[in-house]
């Protein structure tokens, strides 16, 4: 079955700093892979990655069948990124940013009204994202997610600002993403509330997959000399 | 979604960000009638300079007010990581920028109508020939939010942008500027015949950076 993810050795400057230097990972369809590592280990600049939202400077990266190096865009409207900003307009509120964003990805509004009813939002649905709280702005975040009905959900620090409900309807997510064989890739702190649903754990340091826990499908990351070398060798032109 | 739904989703967003923010109504239109102001301070009206000049103050009080909706375009974009979300959509770029622009232009419009009652009012001056008038406003109009909207962009993801823009934008948009001018003079003389021509070169305009930007605009907000 082709993998949802494929990276290999893939680099990427934040400027001329290799955020991630030659990182190794596959995500089977149906699988949920954690990312651990310490701040600034490169967890984000990978989910980042994976959306297409920053190039690929060397290495090679597919995502569902897209060659990154080719184009970082035609994978998005299958893909829901929960980042840490929830991307969503101060002055629509709750049902309209849920609206836009289900409509942009073919979407119609049965979508937004499950979503609406599945985080209950329902009392919050003409209330202005503006004046939400952060946790309710983290379910919103998630809500718009869910609309999109993507085959891949990438998750930044999802349990980051929501109250228990939130974290018990993420953890529904999580559970449903797998039974219905959508992969999920989850950056996170809180290690012992994902790990249960985890098929595996890749632990970044320095923008290098240290290793994998029960890692089937990814293999080592090259040793830091050779990545060191890789980095040397960009040239700093990204990828279109 | 064809490209004209999904410009029209991005204009509806737009439009009703606007709405509710009331920035053009409590902000961009006293703006611009405030600056209607000093200039029938500064200059004398008892000459007929005012009259004389007016086509000239409407366009450069409409290029600010441009400058003010460019900003408030992309700031909206800026906030809540929402110009990620906006590339992750699934739009396409180019509807993107239709529905950026045509919601400028939406903003720009109902803006050039106030200030015309206000030039009528405050400078006295009489719209001879209306037909020339409203379409070389309705030209000038799309080439600036076109032009705004594709600037705005370059410039969403630099720190300077609110500097920035004025001094990149400006000099494209001065075909315009005397276009329209131009145009309003005849208008105003009733001397339509003369301000065709003008309009002619306005609808040029229009086409040519609704084009570019079309064209740019994906690439653009891919680098923003």
């Amino acid at each position: 079955m082709p993998l949802v993810v494929r990276l290999r050795s893939a680099v990427c400057l934040l400027g001329r700093f290799p955020a991630l230097a030659g990182v190794d990972l596959d995500v089977a369809p149906g699988e949920t892979v954690l990312l651990s590592g310490g701040n600034g280990a490169g967890k984000t600049t990978l989910l980042r990655l994976v959306a297409g939202l920053l190039p690929l400077h060397q290495g090679e990266g597919e995502v569902m069948g897209v060659n990154l190096a080719e184009d970082r865009r035609s994978h998005r409207s299958r893909v829901a990124f929960v980042a840490q900003d929830t991307g969503c307009y101060e002055d629509l509120t709750v049902r309209e940013n849920l609206r836009f964003a289900t409509r942009a990805a073919g979407g119609d509004d049965a979508r937004v009204d499950e979503a609406i009813d599945a985080l209950e939002l329902g009392r919050l649905a003409d209330v202005r994202h503006g004046k939400l709280s952060t946790g309710q702005r983290r379910r919103l975040a998630l809500a718009v997610g869910i609309a999109r009905r993507p085959d891949l959900y990438l998750l930044d620090e999802p349990h980051a600002g929501l109250d228990a409900p939130g974290r018990a309807y993420l953890d529904q997510v999580l559970a449903r993403a797998a039974e219905e064989g959508r992969s999920v890739l989850i950056a996170s702190h809180e290690l012992e509330m994902v790990r249960p649903f985890a098929s595996r754990e890749v632990v970044l340091t320095n923008g290098q997959a240290d290793g994998a826990l029960d890692a089937a499908g990814s293999t080592p990351a090259p040793a830091p000399a050779e990545a060191a070398e890789a980095v040397e060798a960009t040239t700093l032109e990204p990828t279109p | 979604m064809s490209l004209f739904q999904e410009a029209a989703l991005v204009a509806g967003k737009d439009l009703r960000i606007e709405a509710r923010a009331k920035v053009i109504g409590q902000q961009i239109v006293p703006f611009g009638l405030i600056v209607l102001l000093l200039f029938a301070f500064a200059l004398d009206p008892d000459r007929g300079v005012l009259q004389r000049v007016a086509p000239g103050l409407f366009w450069i009080t409409v290029l600010l007010a441009l400058l003010l909706g460019v900003s408030r375009s992309f700031a909206v974009e800026a906030e809540n990581g929402a110009r990620d979300a906006l590339r992750m959509s699934g739009l396409d770029g180019s509807s993107i920028f239709l529905g950026k622009a045509s919601a400028l232009a939406v903003e720009l419009l109902v803006f050039e109508a106030l200030l015309t009652v206000g030039v009528v009012v405050l400078f006295d001056v009489r719209l001879a020939s209306l037909p020339p008038l409203v379409v070389g406003t309705v030209f000038a109009t799309v080439g600036l939010a076109a032009t705004g909207t594709l600037y705005g962009v370059l410039a969403a993801g630099i720190r300077a942008r609110e500097t920035l823009v004025p001094v990149l934008l400006l000099p494209v948009v001065a075909p315009v500027l005397l276009g329209a001018t131009r145009s309003w003079e005849s208008s105003i003389d009733g001397v339509p015949g003369d301000a065709w021509p003008w309009v002619a070169l306005l609808g040029i305009f229009a086409v040519l950076f609704v084009g570019i930007g079309m064209l740019a605009f994906g690439p653009l907000l891919e680098e923003s």
